[in-house]
């Protein structure tokens, strides 16, 4: 009897492994003040070591600076572009991604009015806006659920997209009214909404590496939950997943990740909705394959963006989000193009 | 096998099935036959915990809604008529989801025997060749075999089929009858299928339940469940009649040239 893994392959862990640390180096390396590789390598050794690193390497930028940002920009590549493999599997359409349910809107809330209130958290630059966008999302998340468990206790597809975007409409419309009452922080809030992860240190990479490991594991549990979903929702329940629970957990899952993701980047757009079909179109439909795959393209796909925001304008930093919208269409539209072409 | 006692299911406003009682036991293949809106889907459905129901439905002799699904789901099998997939699966894999029930842990992968089921299914339904396939290109009927081989596989002691073959070409209305045929004859197994065309069911069934406007109107074997009067009395019409006249198109006429 013939026996193959259903998951990838160990030589495709290692390519995508290779690639994204590969694309990692080049981030540290590329910027306004370029650096050496081999400088960019002694710094990263000599620290991990303990070691002081030699004299004339610029270890601020690498190690405080550059590496960090670097480090938070793939979790947060990873962990949007697999929220949205599992949201497109879970409620089976190809437009979904993490922020359907309306999460993200919330945690955009929060830091809106972090922002316009003007709550700061002493010692920190975007600490109070952080904190209270996390709130928010996990309050929305908490209200979106139970108002869509209310409304149908089968939490059936069209419930969970109609609620996303009634909740959507409702705290952007509520973000607009913050604004036009608080003019003088317009500009910081437009560019938080367009998000950026400069800045952004080893404390966020701390919690987001948490965030990951525990919501990005249990989506990557649910690997085979999420096939049956994505072939049919009656199937699924036919062939004996319990439909509902593995429906609210993922949902919780996903949410939970999304909303840390947006707390500390902003709202990045385009990532958990093209990578995942990228990824689809290489790996197929097997989220056994999908899920990993789309969290190792999710996180290259948004280091690229970061490193095009950093240098296409430098020393004009633009915002990652806008790169990612940008890059994000019309790679879709080529790829959309091109698969229609041949099919 | 399966014990089916007054079965009531509501929806909003409307009654769909009133106190409905039967039994399946192994070996047999119940039709469940009446016009629209009988209530022959809502059994389904109620069987496979579809919907909310009073009344009991048991598998030798345990409540189903009390069983876990997995169990569940090793005990019923269904087949639904609306089957469509979204994303690029392969037919092997659809067919591989068969097994779901049967996984042991969170990570263990495909068992032996799940291998050999999935093998058996494949062959019984004819899609070996097909295995590497993605379901998105496959006809209608060829995707209806692929879920059938799914439940094949899930290894079932009772099928549910809810018009398997409805939209079906007539070779693969004819094929999937009779791979169900061949399912049946293993011991300890039954099959309980919604069917619309009453030649399908006289055919097959060896077991009817007739509805009309929810109620169980005559249940039993088939012959005598079909009968000329009870036909003609849910479906308002000549049934025997119409079927007559419907069949005496297919007798062969001596052609005769109008020169």
């Amino acid at each position: 009897m013939r026996k193959h893994r259903e998951g990838l392959s160990l030589l495709a862990y290692a390519a995508f492994g290779l690639a994204l640390i590969m694309t990692m180096l080049l981030c540290v390396c590329a910027g306004s003040v370029p650096i050496a590789l081999e400088n960019t390598l002694k710094a990263i050794l000599y620290s991990m070591t303990g070691r002081e690193a030699p004299a004339g390497i610029s270890k601020t930028i690498i190690l405080n600076v550059r590496l960090p940002r670097v480090i938070n920009v793939s979790l947060v590549g990873a962990s949007l572009s697999l929220c949205g493999a599992a949201m497109q599997g879970l409620i089976r359409n190809p437009l979904a991604d993490g922020s359907t349910l309306g999460v993200s809107s919330g945690a955009a809330l929060g830091a809106v009015i972090a922002m316009a209130f003007g709550f700061y958290i002493p010692g920190t630059t975007y600490g109070g806006v952080m904190l209270l966008a996390m709130l928010f999302a996990f309050i929305s998340l908490i209200l979106i659920l139970s108002l869509a468990y209310a409304l149908d206790h089968s939490l059936s597809t069209n419930t969970i997209i109609l609620i996303g975007v009634i909740f959507s409409m409702f705290a952007s419309s509520v973000i607009n009214l913050i604004i036009s009452f608080t003019s003088d922080h317009v500009k910081s809030i437009a560019f938080w909404m367009m998000g950026s992860l400069s800045g952004t240190g080893y404390s966020h990479a701390r919690i987001l590496t948490i965030f990951l490991a525990l919501c990005g594991g249990v989506i990557l549990l649910h690997a085979r939950e999420l096939n049956a979903l994505a072939i049919g929702e009656d199937n699924a329940r036919h062939v004996g997943v319990h439909v509902k629970r593995v429906k609210m957990v993922i949902l919780i899952a996903v949410s939970v990740l999304t909303g840390v993701c947006v707390s500390i980047s902003g709202s990045i757009g385009f990532v958990g909705l093209v990578m995942p079909h990228m990824s689809r179109m290489i790996t197929g439909p097997n989220h056994k394959k999908l899920l990993p795959a789309s969290m190792f393209s999710g996180a290259i796909f948004l280091l690229f963006a970061d490193l095009i925001a950093r240098t296409l304008l430098s020393p004009i930093e633009l915002q990652i989000g806008l790169v990612t919208s940008l890059i994000g269409a019309v790679a879709f539209i080529l790829v959309f193009y091109r698969s229609r072409r041949k099919g | 096998m399966l014990e089916i006692k007054d079965l009531s299911v509501r929806y909003s406003s409307v009654l769909a099935l009133d106190n409905v009682s039967f039994t399946l036991e192994p070996g047999q293949w119940l039709m469940l036959v009446g016009p629209n809106g009988a209530g022959k889907s809502t059994i389904v459905e109620a069987i496979a915990q579809g919907v909310k129901y009073t009344g009991e439905i048991r598998f030798m002799g345990k409540a189903v809604d009390r069983m876990d699904v997995h169990s569940r789901a090793r005990a019923i099998g269904v087949l639904s008529q609306k089957n469509s997939v979204n994303y690029a699966y392969t037919v092997e894999e659809v067919v591989a989801l068969g097994r779901y029930a049967y996984k042991r842990s969170f990570l263990s992968s495909k068992g032996q025997d799940d291998e050999e089921q999935i093998e058996k299914a494949l062959n019984a339904t004819g899609l070996q060749a097909f295995r590497r396939s993605s379901v998105l290109e496959l006809s209608g009927g060829e995707l209806q075999r692929v879920f059938l081989a799914q439940v094949f596989a899930q290894d079932p002691r009772i099928l549910i089929l809810d018009e398997p073959a409805n939209h079906l070409d007539l070779i693969y209305q004819k094929h999937i009858f009779s791979l169900i045929g061949e399912w049946l004859k293993t011991g300890g197994r039954g099959v309980i299928s919604v069917v619309h065309d009453l030649s399908l069911a006289k055919k097959y069934g060896t077991a009817a339940v007739l509805l009309n406007n929810g109620k169980a109107v005559a249940k039993g074997e088939i012959d005598s469940c079909l009968s000329r009067e009870k036909l003609e009395d849910v479906y308002g019409m000549d049934v025997y009649g119409w079927m007559r006249e419907m069949l005496s198109q297919w007798t062969e006429k001596p052609f005769i040239d109008p020169q």
